[in-house]
């Protein structure tokens, strides 16, 4: 039977075979997690205005808190768990973005610190930010050419 | 706004746990398709709107570095052209980035990996 006939046949064993992905359950988790993290990050913002910053700064700054939060926890081994559970909860906020470079950091540190920590840093984030930034430059140059023409 | 940071920000979360659980994505493809949907949303001007409804609940997720990315592109543009788009790309995101190198280089070196 050729390749392509025989992973056919398995198809529907295969389907029957995994477990069924608690979804509902898991898009709650998501939506209470993700959820208190960005109000989290709303009372720092506020806190940071308070002190007397620009709404802009205030916004890097604590960005830059929950960064530090989620690289502490990533070092001292807790944040797997937490993530684990709380799915795209802890994954979709910069959380997740922090802990895959300092999770990759941590993970590849034994290959060396230059060829193996410092290498491996943006395996993950390295998608977001290329993917991100192509497309930003795509649609930037999609502006300039209708300012250019109108 | 606290609570539109909370309704706006799980929203989007539920968005990333629907592409991972419904369509099968693995993180790093959830990931990506919220920066670009983050990118071309600011493109036509709804991100911006989000952001200032909802605040934080907007600029947490990683869908807002897609925005940010944008936005700055867009920034350099106006004062430089072309060359604009590609000093400006990233100026917006440098903190976030930054502060994952630099803190994750501290994480690496003074704790060991667990597990």
């Amino acid at each position: 039977m050729p390749k392509k006939q025989i992973n056919a046949s398995y198809a529907p064993v295969v389907d029957k075979r995994t477990a069924k992905i608690p979804v509902a359950k898991n898009c709650l988790k998501a939506f209470f997690i993700g959820g208190l993290i960005c109000m989290l990050g709303e009372i720092l913002k506020n806190f940071f205005i308070d002190l007397g910053m620009q709404e802009e700064t205030a916004v890097s700054s604590y960005l830059v808190v929950i960064i530090g939060i989620t690289a502490f926890f990533t070092a001292i081994g807790k944040y797997d768990n937490a993530g684990q559970f709380a799915g795209a909860g802890l994954a979709v906020p910069i959380s997740g973005f922090a802990n895959s470079v300092s999770s990759s950091m941590l993970e590849y540190r034994s290959e060396g610190f230059v060829l193996g920590m410092a290498a491996n840093a943006f395996k993950l984030a390295g998608c977001v930010i290329v993917w991100g930034s192509v497309s930003a430059f795509i649609l930037a140059c999609i502006d300039l050419i209708l300012e250019v023409v109108l | 706004m606290l609570i539109y940071a909370f309704l706006v920000g799980g929203a989007i979360c539920v968005v990333g746990q629907l592409l991972m659980n419904v369509c099968k994505l693995d993180p790093a493809h959830t990931m990506c398709v919220l920066v670009v949907s983050g990118t071309v949303l600011s493109f036509f001007g709804i991100y911006q709107d989000l952001v200032e409804f909802a605040g934080a609940g907007a600029t947490t997720p990683i869908s807002s570095f897609g925005n940010a990315l944008l936005e700055g592109a867009r920034e350099g543009m106006r004062e430089n052209g072309f060359i604009g788009i590609l000093s400006g790309l990233l100026k917006n995101v440098s903190a976030g980035i930054g502060a994952a190198v630099v803190f994750g280089f501290f994480a690496a070196v003074f704790f060991k990996p667990k597990g």
